[in-house]
């Protein structure tokens, strides 16, 4: 394996205590930039950057893509603990990592998260060094038909997850997709829906809609209930961590279905937001108890976890191998490269290999070194939750403010949010899921430009998405998912499966959550 | 971090100006920012717009050409519309000096804009960005008399991919249109990076991206230029891909294709009623930017062409430009009223 012994030299380049340091420095800085809803991964990225014109590319590159892993963790605790996902691709976590905080165990929570999360990354690492050069020619085979295809598949997965009537979940991602039209339409170049409002031309930010929906609405709740979070009386321990980590193994099947979902996503590139829907989705679909999940199941928390950080990993590759960006992140971290003076694309790995193997090799590094960072940092923000609620709401209503700000500089954003709070809080009342709305407001946008391109490459033949092995296979799958509930009970499988496990001896089933003591 | 509240900028520049001319009274007319510039940047984090302003910045920090600080903000909504609204709503701040291209004259042509091209103005045009014509590297065509032959052949079915939808890619398409006889179809994509992929993939025909966009993937043999829509060929420079480099590529004019010159502008502008002085003090800063060694290693590393343009000059230009652009819109149907 050549491969192998170039990480190694990469290795040795990074061995050294300087860039352990940045290293450590990058994850810490990242999981504030991540904790402070608004900021994000991206914008984190680009405040440092100018910081980084006079370092040596290698040490500037380690900095920004420790920052990023720091900020992919640090997004998931404010998921997590206060149900305001810092970034796109945390909103999954919230729908079974707040309940179960909230049912007293943040701890169990957050280990959770942070240990798939880990994992997640380094498959992904792992994947990178074993197949760069194979897998990225992969993604180029994907061409509009296939990204909606991808979407489509995302979004069919996710149909059926929530609890609520049908219909209410059809309302819920209709308004979600119109909210997603709002601003440039880049196929026609018009605007649309946006009310002759200067402030709307840009669109919809997706943060504050998610601050608004998530964030306010519950605190909301909250206040109605009694001005207190159940966490209050769970007990911090260190040794709830080790015990979780211990657990983790439970969760192997979950772990390794998202992880494969992640890196396929990731690749492709589809990004890491529409890998944590579709593997939540997934995950309840396969689920023996899919009435457990949006409850705190901790299945719920491992899946869109892991397929997040596979798919954040993975969206690197693209970006080295092809100098293709797979997300916004890696956009900025390729502003990044030209302006030290290098160029991405495939020839990167031949003119700079100490470069791109420094980096692989830092991502390693930066994901342990990140992970020991977070663990530790459990207990402080597992603790936060005791602070009495009359303290800490106010304060998170200014977070979230200053958040919602940050995002484009504009006071009209405030009462953007305050309608989607007070829209959330209306959903809540109502028994109308609001999952199926952020997942259409996410992905809906970019659905639908690679459909209007699809129907411009195919003169409007709809057959476009039958037209090849690879987006037959994704669109078959998708359709396989929006009918499984149907064709399932008609066949009767799931009272077969149901049987089969009772036939199964009790000892060799994992313990299920709540008998734990 | 990089915000600060519109009151303080209504507050504070009665005051910024009365310091200001304290401080310049004995000497010449001269105007200097005394917080923190914003740099507005008009495309997303990455983009072609982003690397210019963020090159000018790191240039700026290393010279120290400027006491102040510079926080740059991305405002890429809308094709960039974000960034000119923001600026233009600003009314008279000298603190917005906001990057972009000939987009903040096309954007009102097109479409109803919440903000009218007059409502900036002009500080300087710093390079021009060149147009190629680019296929799959895998494609047969020798030159780019072979593609628009094969094009003929086959009207409406070869496909170009371009970034954004009635932007300066689709006026170059319709222009190449024009010139040959060709029918092409157009198919936007978010951005030259994604029209890059859908071209290395196979999965459209070609497409108009500038040198930068398509640079490293040139370099694999995963595209190809055809020819460069300038005056004349590009300077001569290190072997690209197979001995050949940015000099060896043919003018499209010399093959067939009647377009002497196309090319973007990288702009920079101010609120239209900001003080005459903050426009000369930005002008002098930016042309300290363009003499630096590092600039010049931006322009060729990304073959843009230095050129650096201010007052009536640019003014000229501006109104050329936009000349050109205006009849395409009218022929094609695109004009906003």
């Amino acid at each position: 394996m050549n491969n192998l012994s170039l990480l190694m030299d990469g290795f040795a380049t990074i061995l050294t205590w300087n860039h352990l340091l940045i290293m450590v420095i990058g994850v810490m800085l990242g999981m504030l930039v991540g904790v402070l809803p608004g900021l994000g991964a991206p914008n984190g990225v680009s405040l440092l950057l100018p910081l980084t014109f006079t370092m040596d590319p290698v040490s500037a590159i380690i900095l920004l893509s420790c920052m990023y892993w720091g900020a992919l963790f640090g997004g998931s605790t404010t998921s997590i603990l206060f149900n305001i996902p810092g970034e796109p691709s945390s909103v999954a976590t919230t729908f079974d990592g707040y309940p179960m905080a909230r049912n007293g165990e943040a701890t169990r929570a957050l280990t959770l998260a942070f240990m798939s999360a880990g994992l997640g990354a380094l498959a992904g690492v792992v994947m990178i060094t074993l197949l760069a050069s194979s897998v990225a020619q992969f993604g180029l085979r994907f061409s509009s038909p296939e990204y909606f295809a991808v979407y489509f598949l995302a979004f069919c997965s996710f149909i059926g997850m929530s609890s609520s009537a049908p219909s209410k979940t059809l309302v819920s991602m209709m308004l979600g997709l119109a909210f997603a039209t709002v601003g440039m339409d880049s196929v026609s170049g018009g605007l649309r829906l946006t009310f002759g409002i200067p402030d709307l031309v840009k669109g919809i930010s997706f943060l504050v809609a998610v601050m608004g929906l998530f964030g306010i609405a519950e605190l909301m709740v909250t206040t109605e209930e009694g001005l207190s979070f159940n966490g209050i009386k769970s007990r911090i321990r260190v040794r709830d961590i080790l015990r979780t980590m211990a657990e983790l193994p439970r969760y192997w099947a979950s772990l390794i279905r998202s992880i494969l979902i992640g890196i396929w996503m990731g690749i492709t590139p589809a990004g890491p937001t529409a890998a944590s829907f579709m593997s939540h989705g997934i995950a309840k679909r396969f689920s023996r108890h899919p009435e457990r999940f949006g409850k705190g199941e901790p299945n719920g928390i491992v899946s869109p976890e892991a397929a997040d950080h596979s798919a954040g990993t993975s969206a690197l590759l693209p970006m080295l191998a092809l100098g293709v960006p797979g997300s916004a992140t890696a956009a900025v971290m390729m502003g990044g490269l030209m302006i030290w003076g290098l160029t991405p694309g495939p020839m990167l790995f031949i003119t700079r290999p100490d470069f791109v193997w420094g980096l692989v090799a830092s991502m390693y590094l930066g994901n342990v070194v990140a992970v020991i960072l977070v663990l530790s940092t459990v207990p402080l923000y597992a603790s936060i939750l005791r602070v009495p609620f009359a303290i800490i709401g106010p304060v998170i209503v200014a977070v979230i403010f200053t958040g919602v700000y940050q995002v484009a500089n504009s006071t009209f954003d405030f009462w953007l949010l305050l309608f989607f709070a007070l829209l959330g809080y209306l959903f809540k009342k109502l028994d109308y899921p609001v999952a199926p709305l952020v997942l259409t407001m996410v992905l809906g946008h970019r659905a639908e430009e690679a459909f209007r391109q699809s129907m411009v490459m195919s003169d409007g033949s709809l057959t476009v998405f039958w037209s090849n092995s690879l987006v037959t296979t994704i669109m078959g799958l998708g359709v396989l998912m929006l009918v499984w509930p149907l064709f399932s009970r008609m066949l009767g499988l799931r009272g077969w499966r149901r049987r089969l496990h009772r036939q199964q001896p009790q000892a060799s089933k994992p313990a299920t959550p709540d008998s734990r003591p | 971090m990089y915000k600060r509240t519109p009151l303080s900028a209504h507050q504070l520049k009665p005051l910024a100006l009365f310091f200001a001319a304290l401080t310049v009274s004995g000497s010449a007319l001269a105007w200097q920012p005394e917080r923190p510039v914003e740099f507005v940047v008009t495309s997303g984090a990455g983009g072609g717009t982003d690397t210019f302003a963020r090159t000018v910045q790191s240039i700026i920090g290393k010279h120290k050409l400027m006491d102040e600080s510079i926080i740059v903000s991305n405002k890429g909504g809308g094709s960039g519309a974000e960034g000119y609204v923001y600026s233009a709503s600003s009314k008279d701040d000298p603190y917005k000096l906001t990057f972009g291209t000939n987009n903040e004259y096309l954007l009102p042509e097109v479409g109803e804009m919440p903000y009218a091209a007059e409502d900036l103005q002009p500080v300087a045009a710093m390079a021009m960005d060149e147009f190629l014509i680019w296929v799959n590297g895998d494609a047969d065509y020798a030159s780019a008399k072979d593609f628009i032959d094969a094009a003929k052949q086959n009207p409406g079915k070869m496909q170009f991919a371009g970034s954004q939808s009635k932007d300066t890619d689709q006026t170059l398409v319709s222009m190449i249109e024009e010139a040959t006889g060709a029918d092409f179809r157009y198919v936007p994509f978010n951005g030259g990076s994604q029209a890059l992929v859908q071209l290395a993939g196979g999965h459209v025909d070609a497409n108009v991206n500038n040198p930068n966009e398509n640079l490293g993937q040139w370099q694999a043999g995963m595209v190809k230029p055809l020819c460069v829509f300038s005056p004349e060929q590009l300077p001569k420079g290190e072997p690209v891909y197979e001995d050949k480099g940015w000099g060896d590529i043919p003018t499209c004019i010399s093959q067939g294709i009647d377009i002497s010159e196309y090319r973007m502008p990288r702009t920079v502008w101010l609120p239209a009623d900001a003080p005459q002085e903050a426009v000369t003090y930005y002008q002098e800063l930016l042309r300290k930017v363009s003499e630096t060694p590092e600039w010049k290693d931006y322009t060729t590393r990304t073959v843009q062409t230095s050129q650096f343009l201010t007052g009536d000059e640019l003014e000229q230009y501006i109104d050329d430009n936009a000349e050109t652009v205006r009849k395409v819109f009218e022929q094609e149907g695109w004009n906003a009223s």
